[in-house]
């Protein structure tokens, strides 16, 4: 999700959208929304509106399309193929090292300590207990060298390994009837899956990117890798899982990104 | 409305553009705003050609997760409605009488004649070739630009697809982009046109002039000879 533009265009405005102007306004913009001019139906307003002018976070459009989207996550889940492999590559078409994406850029990654990090795990599982780098590393690991495409639009070839996500959950006794998997990161970042993707034999627990422990932009100890999602999915710098039967908010979900997003 | 019948006559007739023929036109271009809006916006975070944004003030979302909440809720109508289209005119015979055959040697001639404005437009219930082949292509790329969408978003499960394309997950991107600007293209001319000779746009609003309302089956002695 880097925002980086080589080449920015002459329309685009420079520093982003100047937003001193909602809040100089707050008042007028609060009134609008009282008298309740353009909600609930499609108004000739509405209308003129649909050509990229802010109608609002949360706007009864904004609402709508949401909607839809949770509509959209159901028939994912329903498309879904719980064994269908993603296609895989050869080595030598992997990307060295993998291009970054975070809603920041790379030269604010905070490197995690492997010796300190604790995976902490909880929510429906028998086992609770945090684990450690090594002991995660003396897992069974398993290598897969899959694409990893970004909402935006680019993708490229990753060889990842680590531990798998379902022998994991076995491991730690958790309930495979559960609906979520929800992870939490070292940078705040928060995102989650279905059960039918964590149990997927291409979803993985990552400790290492082509052969070496992962570098620290690329989720340094720890890091969910699956091939069944678009990259924000994957999250980076794991601290904590949790089994859960209540749908978790996500980072990039909360902002009107599909939650589902699989691919 | 169900297609009627080649048996039921009684001087029965029905417009040009029948309702659902209007309806399904109307809510296409509609959607067609949404599609191409939303996928400038998506485009935009991260561009095939490095010279090519599109003006925000083009695009529709605020930010790309809105041009993709669009994206995915425009893609149901236009796949509904391009499917509804397509069972309409393959049922009814409409793009068998309306849009085939397309003569090459008429072809070259409406273009030439279109170049000299010596074209007629007298009748419109018959499209001459360089329409035939104008909205046989439009139905074709549209045909794509879905396709082309659907190994987009599911390029794992419907991998299969993608295979057949050796996996390029870039190529099918740019088949996306090439159908929206092929679109682009057509409405261009298309509505230009239509502005042209305005009768061809009040048509696709009432349903323009009544036309025997099916063809009698073609009989060997009856085939349908070319414009008068």
């Amino acid at each position: 999700m880097t925002k980086i533009k080589r080449f920015p265009s002459l329309f685009r405005p420079r520093g982003g959208v100047d937003q001193s102007v909602l809040e100089q306004n707050k008042g007028l913009v609060d009134q609008i929304g009282r008298r309740g001019l353009f909600r609930g139906t499609m108004s000739v307003g509405a209308l003129t509106m649909l050509t990229g002018c802010d109608w609002g976070d949360g706007g009864s459009v904004e609402q709508a399309l949401r909607a839809v989207s949770r509509w959209n996550d159901v028939v994912q889940g329903a498309i879904f193929r719980p064994n269908h492999l993603a296609p895989t590559f050869s080595a030598a078409e992997v990307l060295k090292p993998p291009r970054f994406n975070a809603h920041y850029e790379i030269e604010d990654v905070k490197p995690v300590d492997g010796r300190t990090w604790k995976l902490e795990v909880s929510g429906l599982v028998n086992d609770k207990h945090s684990w450690s780098l090594v002991e995660m590393m003396s897992l069974p690991q398993q290598e897969m060298i899959i694409r990893h495409i970004c909402v935006e639009g680019w993708d490229y070839v990753g060889q990842w390994s680590g531990v798998n996500l379902r022998q994991f959950l076995e491991r730690v006794g958790a309930d495979l009837r559960a609906r979520y998997i929800a992870f939490r990161c070292a940078d705040g970042y928060t995102e989650a899956l279905d059960m039918a993707t964590a149990l997927h034999p291409q979803t993985i627990l990552a400790t290492k990117y082509a052969g070496e422990p992962l570098p620290d932009p690329f989720g340094f100890p720890l890091r969910l890798r699956t091939s069944t999602k678009l990259g924000f999915k994957n999250p980076k710098w794991l601290t904590a899982m949790e089994v859960t039967n209540t749908r978790p908010g996500t980072f990039f979900g909360d902002q009107g990104f599909n939650w589902f997003s699989g691919i | 409305m169900t297609a009627k019948s080649p048996g039921t006559t009684s001087g029965a007739s029905s417009r040009l553009h029948p309702l659902p023929v209007r309806l399904m036109h109307w809510v296409n271009a509609a959607t067609m705003f949404i599609m191409i809006g939303s996928g400038w916006k998506i485009y935009n975070d991260e561009v095939i050609f490095g010279w090519l944004y599109f003006p925000d003030a083009l695009t529709l979302g605020t930010w790309a997760q809105h041009g993709l909440l669009w994206h995915f809720f425009g893609m149901w109508i236009f796949a509904i409605n391009g499917l509804c289209y397509l069972t309409y005119g393959i049922l009814t015979g409409r793009f068998r009488r309306k849009l085939w055959p397309i003569s090459p040697r008429e072809l070259i001639a409406t273009v030439r004649d279109a170049l000299r404005f010596k074209l007629g437009h007298d009748d419109l219930t018959h499209y001459n070739a360089v329409q035939k082949t104008l909205y046989v292509g439009v139905i074709l790329i549209g045909m794509t630009s879905l396709l082309s969408g659907l190994m987009l978003w599911k390029p794992v499960q419907f991998s299969e697809l993608l295979a057949l394309v050796g996996n390029d997950f870039q190529f099918v991107r740019l088949v996306h982009f090439l159908c929206m600007a092929a679109i682009c293209g057509f409405v261009v001319i298309h509505v230009s046109l239509a502005l042209l000779v305005p009768k061809t746009l009040v048509a696709m609003i009432t349903g323009g002039p009544r036309v025997p309302s099916a063809e009698p089956p073609v009989s060997p002695s009856l085939k349908p000879t070319g414009p008068s």
